[in-house]
């Protein structure tokens, strides 16, 4: 029997950096704090490794499916008898293929840090924060129960909070970290109100009892809760609106480009690879019961990812800003993902969507991150994050230049690169199941590759720009986590995910669907054709376009006037509506009426204090008139 | 002489040293010395009970001694501790503790100042203790009184008018407890025979449903009022706007809680038909009070009121789960009590801390403090996520034991009302974080503010131990939360007879 209770160690080792070089960080060199980081990243990337060849090829299987298997588990609090928060670690393929993701991408982000960053202050800080982010955004993967996973939900929302307002003295940072939290905390009311329906209904938290077919939750019937939808059902969809939240879907959607006030390698790693896709994750982690319990619930999901993939890419072919091109890129792929849940059935070839979805979550980790890692090194280069500022970068960054073409190759869906593989799988699974998502995701296809090599071609080719002082290339420890990247983004595709993660852990038969990928790979090739033409030499066709276009064109600018609602509903709705009259209400009616019972008490007691005068002749005076007055009293009810 | 009366004895030596001293310095250092040993003993206390409890020692209440002091009306001094009152005991003697080193530099009639503030704790740990209704009260009055003085000697702005304010609707509540006392006395012996103020004696017999419905609300908004029930709580924001530092910390740290303690010890478990019966109405009531307090701070620009009405937020949910009658929710109230006890005591003292240097508590008149008082603003923040509900901080703990308690209430109200509460989680954050942003980054708003200096060590060590005190509830509640439940089991059983 091997034993998993060793996992806990890359869970605790970045928790362990984190309090490390929190408490003692100002008292290392600045490079001391990165190094100490980073190896303790590589070591938990080796261990993650090391799990993960133990559990899909050591580990027997049973009945050919992959087990869950729990590594390691302590009850931390305990609500009721069956309702305990357990810590501890599950290991399934989505689990371990998680480890691998964070762990790889962390490790590549805390070394390119030690390049980037050098020179900040806060440096330590950074590499504390950073650690944080890992050991939350593992214990997540990892949770054995929906408690534990909302617990370190909070805790990478926290960290995403810190990382975004790094830079605490620039306005714009603080108030994007604010947004960015208070955005994924509204969620999170939605998602903890679906544990606490999920709670009551099944009477556990436990993943494995939740997701077991003779399980409380698979075989609840259809009760009706509310608006003819199950409890089940309104449960998921509340769990949902917690993922939503966190993937930046639409409508939760804002917070995300504005994200991208922090450092680079905080997007990188936070806002690309790993914690915005934690709603994909958990959907899938729920799966079985969206996919039996809940349908409805699914075709939520389903919907919401494709036309959150839509709308971002059509953001996106509008911006300037590198970094929120790409956040609009992130959203429109992790809608991708949702998607392919969204249209996913259960077990074998049913199962194409859930495969293809974790597939491209797969891909996706290693094309982004080293998307916004070539960002940075472009930031880095020329102190701008505006592509129409740049121009010609190819010769000045030539590592840069082609790892960063990899990736939009990659993320166009070209083959060979690992994007085509993944997005082939999601568009096969969308065309069995829902022809009109199916058609949207085409589209996408296209504007993605329009607007990555919109980007692309804006900053390495087109117009040459005079420069300050000459771009230079980012040193070695930037550029080799560039080129591991651009090796995973090429080769990440021939990894057989359907024999490894599928929904119900049985390895299926898939072959690539040539009806499917070829139409796919024409329009990425017609996109990246027409951005060539429009930006590949300084031409004036995009004003030109976008002149064509109009009203459109600006709203789509303007991110369609997202943010101006949003602002809208907090600002004049709640602070000014509901806020300022409750303090008011609070001093003048609530508190007035304290104060007025005090003052009704003095004006009373002003008056009556009269009669202790201590004038013998008045006492006299009253005593006499009222004995006299009781007296008539008296005899008048005596005669009657 | 008994282990818990230490608990009493312990402070009035230390008073009686402090009168016996000559200079500040040695007044600080006999406070400080007592209220150590108040933490070593509550520290013990909880060793020992847990040891008594593993030993499997059942019994529910552990350390009992009982004394007669006043025959003719058989009143009893009459002491001993379950589980919840050795976590209150604990969070006295931590917040006193702190309080203490945060007061470290009160010029004017430090004497004076420390014995009062003493006096205070004094009857709190007695209130704490006794199970004998009329000393409980009588510790009561002991711990409202100081307060008048601590506000209107050594408060600032409008001191006289917050002391009076408070005082007077504190007292208020008082002669509504009194009321409520003397009508559990007079029914204290249904078959004849001695009347009692004892309350485990009263929480034994059955008291007949219009009593009950008679004096219920007489002791719930009375205590309620020290509570902050919604709407009895504005002595709480002028209140502690006037008052000196330690003095806040003490009252929304632990005088608050005895609202909370009463409701639940005096109110619910000894008239439990009623609060059956009337309990929804002060639901709606702590349902407004955790939405309304939490709106109410979004809107202030002073320090000290965001916190005033966060506490009110924050004690409405102590009250809110009291209500909810079952062992989850209630268990969750008092972790509630405990963390909001620290965490508020750990935000007074912080500005406290930031008043001495900056001289004003308006938000919009600060800024960017995190670069000159780093060790400051990171407690801060640390506070404000433990507000928020952070998991890893003692908030999260309690409020989640409060909302999954609460919902499992089968009543369709009951988890309605729950939702709304829940939906206070976004709220706090949205206040805690207007703060956080304003007060501690962007840029430094003002020159003089560059030279401002860090914490000192004894302000390091005030803060320091709050925030061990939330983060160890944070990382390792269950051993709270197994102790707390079992002292819950008498009531739970009494909750669940009254209904049928």
């Amino acid at each position: 029997m091997i034993t998993f209770s060793y996992t806990v160690f890359i869970v605790l080792i970045p928790f362990i950096l984190f309090l490390l070089l929190g408490f003692f960080g100002n008292k290392f060199k600045p490079v001391v704090s990165g190094i100490i980081g980073t190896t303790g990243l590589f070591t938990s990337f080796l261990l993650s490794c090391y799990t993960a060849w133990q559990y899909f090829f050591v580990v027997p299987k049973v009945g050919g499916a992959f087990v869950k298997l729990i590594g390691y588990n302590i009850t931390w609090l305990r609500f009721t008898e069956n309702l305990h928060v357990d810590l501890g670690v599950l290991l399934d393929p989505i689990s371990v293929m998680m480890l691998i993701v964070i762990t790889t991408v962390s490790f590549m982000v805390h070394l390119y840090s030690i390049g980037y960053m050098k020179g900040e202050k806060g440096f330590e800080r950074f590499f504390a924060f950073l650690s944080l982010f890992s050991f939350a955004m593992l214990g997540l993967v990892i949770a054995t129960n929906i408690f534990q996973m909302y617990i370190f939900w909070e805790l990478v929302g926290v960290s995403s909070y810190l990382l975004i307002g790094f830079y605490y003295e620039k306005d714009t940072a603080v108030a994007a970290s604010k947004k960015a939290f208070i955005v994924t905390r509204f969620a999170d009311l939605g998602f903890l109100i679906g544990i606490l329906i999920l709670s009551v209904t099944t009477k556990t938290f436990d993943f494995i009892t939740l997701t077991d077919p003779k399980g409380p939750a698979l075989m609840q019937g259809g009760s009706i809760l509310f608006m003819g939808l199950s409890t089940m059902t309104w449960s998921m969809i509340f769990v949902f609106m917690g993922g939503a939240g966190k993937s930046a879907m639409f409508p939760l959607h804002i917070w995300l480009p504005d994200a991208m006030e922090g450092p680079t390698p905080v997007s990188a790693l936070i806002h690309a690879a790993t914690m915005v896709v934690a709603g994909v994750f958990l959907v899938a982690r729920m799966f079985p019961i969206y996919v039996i319990s809940a349908p409805a619930a699914l075709e939520v999901v389903a919907y919401v990812g494709g036309f959150t993939s839509l709308f971002a890419a059509v953001i996106a072919c509008t911006q300037f800003d590198i970094k929120r091109v790409l956040a609009y890129s992130t959203m429109s792929q992790i809608g991708y993902m949702m998607l392919a849940l969204g249209v996913s059935g259960y077990g074998g070839h049913e199962g194409l969507g859930y495969m293809a979805s974790m597939f491209h979550l797969f891909t996706h980790a290693f094309f982004k991150a080293l998307l916004f890692l070539g960002a940075g090194a472009i930031i880095h280069a020329v102190h701008s994050n505006y592509m129409n500022e740049m121009g010609g970068l190819r010769k000045y960054l030539p590592i840069t230049h082609a790892t960063f073409l990899i990736a939009c190759l990659a993320i166009a869906g070209i083959p060979p690169f690992a994007g085509f593989f993944s997005k082939d799988e999601i568009l096969a699974a969308a065309f069995e199941h829902n022809k009109i998502l199916w058609a949207v995701e085409y589209a996408v296809a296209g504007l993605t590759a329009f607007y990555m090599f919109r980007l692309y071609f804006s900053v390495f080719w087109g117009k040459e720009v005079h420069y300050h002082h000459t771009p230079h290339e980012a040193p070695l420890v930037m550029t080799i986590p560039l080129m591991l990247l651009a090796a995973g983004s090429i080769f990440a595709g021939f990894i057989p995910f359907q024999n490894l993660v599928t929904s119900d852990g049985l390895p299926f038969v898939k072959e690539i669907e040539l009806s499917i990928a070829i139409p796919s790979v024409f329009i990425a090739l017609l996109g990246i054709v027409i951005a060539t033409i429009f930006y590949r030499k300084e031409t004036t066709l995009p004003e030109k376009l976008a002149k064509g276009l109009g009203g459109f064109y600006r709203a789509a600018f303007h991110k369609f006037y997202f943010d101006e609602l949003y602002l809208f509903i907090t600002k004049k709705i709640i602070f000014n509506h509901i806020s300022t009259p409750i303090a008011w209400f609070d001093r003048h009616i609530v508190d007035g009426g304290m104060n007025g019972v005090s003052f009704v008490t003095n004006q009373v007691s002003d008056k009556i204090k009269r009669f202790q005068s201590g004038q013998l002749q008045q006492y006299a005076w009253v005593f006499v008139s009222g004995a006299i007055a009781l007296a008539l009293a008296f005899i008048y009810y005596w005669t009657l | 002489m008994d282990f818990l009366t230490l608990f009493i004895v312990i402070p009035i030596i230390t008073m009686i040293g402090i009168v016996l001293v000559r200079d500040t310095k040695q007044v600080k250092i006999v406070s400080a010395v007592g209220m150590t040993l108040q933490l070593i003993n509550s520290a013990i206390l909880i060793i020992m009970f847990l040891l008594q409890r593993s030993a499997g020692n059942i019994a529910e209440i552990l350390f009992i001694k009982d004394v007669v002091w006043y025959p003719s009306l058989n009143i009893h001094y009459f002491v001993g501790v379950d589980g919840v009152s050795v976590a209150m005991l604990g969070l006295t003697s931590i917040v006193i503790f702190a309080g203490i080193f945060a007061s470290w530099e009160v010029k004017d009639l430090t004497k004076e100042f420390f014995i009062s503030l003493i006096l205070l704790s004094t009857g709190v740990y007695g209130f704490f203790i006794s199970l004998d209704l009329f000393t409980m009260f009588l510790f009561y009055e002991v711990a409202v009184i100081p307060m008048y003085l601590l506000i209107g000697i050594w408060g600032s702005g409008p001191r006289h008018y917050s002391a009076m304010k408070l005082t007077l609707m504190l007292m208020g509540g008082s002669a509504f407890i009194l009321v409520g006392l003397l009508g559990l006395y007079f029914n204290s012996n249904p078959t004849g025979g001695p009347l009692t103020f004892d309350l485990i004696h009263i929480s034994k017999i059955h008291i007949p449903l219009n009593i009950q419905l008679f004096f219920f609300p007489f002791l719930f908004l009375g205590f309620g009022v020290l509570g902050a029930l919604y709407p009895f709580h504005t002595w709480s924001p002028d209140g502690h706007a006037s008052a000196p530092t330690a003095v806040s910390m003490l009252h929304a740290g632990v005088l608050m809680k005895l609202g909370g303690y009463g409701c639940y010890r005096v109110a619910v478990f000894l008239l439990p038909d009623a609060a059956h019966q009337l309990g929804w109405i002060f639901l709606i009531l702590t349902t407004i009070s955790v939405i309304y307090g939490a709106f109410g701070a979004i809107w202030q620009k002073d320090l000290k009121y965001i916190n005033a009405y966060s506490s009110v937020s924050h004690c409405g949910l102590v009250l809110f789960a009291i209500l909810m009658f079952n062992k989850t929710a209630m268990n969750g109230a008092i972790i509630q009590m405990i963390s909001h006890g620290i965490m508020t005591a750990l935000f007074f003292a912080l500005i406290g801390m930031i008043y001495g240097r900056t001289h004003t508590r308006l938000i919009n008149e600060m800024g960017g403090l995190m670069k000159v008082m780093p060790f400051l603003a990171v407690a801060y923040v640390i506070g404000g996520l433990a507000s928020l509900g952070l998991p890893g901080f003692s908030g999260f703990v309690a409020e989640m034991t409060i909302f999954f308690g609460a919902f499992q209430h089968p009543d369709v109200f009951h988890r309605v009302v729950t939702i709304i509460a829940c939906s206070s989680i976004v709220v706090t954050a949205v206040y805690i974080l207007r703060v956080v942003g304003i007060l501690l980054m962007g840029k430094i708003r003002n020159d003089h503010f560059l030279e401002i200096r860090d914490a000192k060590w004894h302000e390091k060590l005030s803060v320091g131990v709050l925030i061990f005190g939330i983060t160890a509830i944070g990382l390792a509640p269950l051993w709270l939360s197994d102790m707390i439940n079992n002292g819950l089991t008498p009531i739970i059983t009494r909750l669940l007879a009254a209904v049928q």
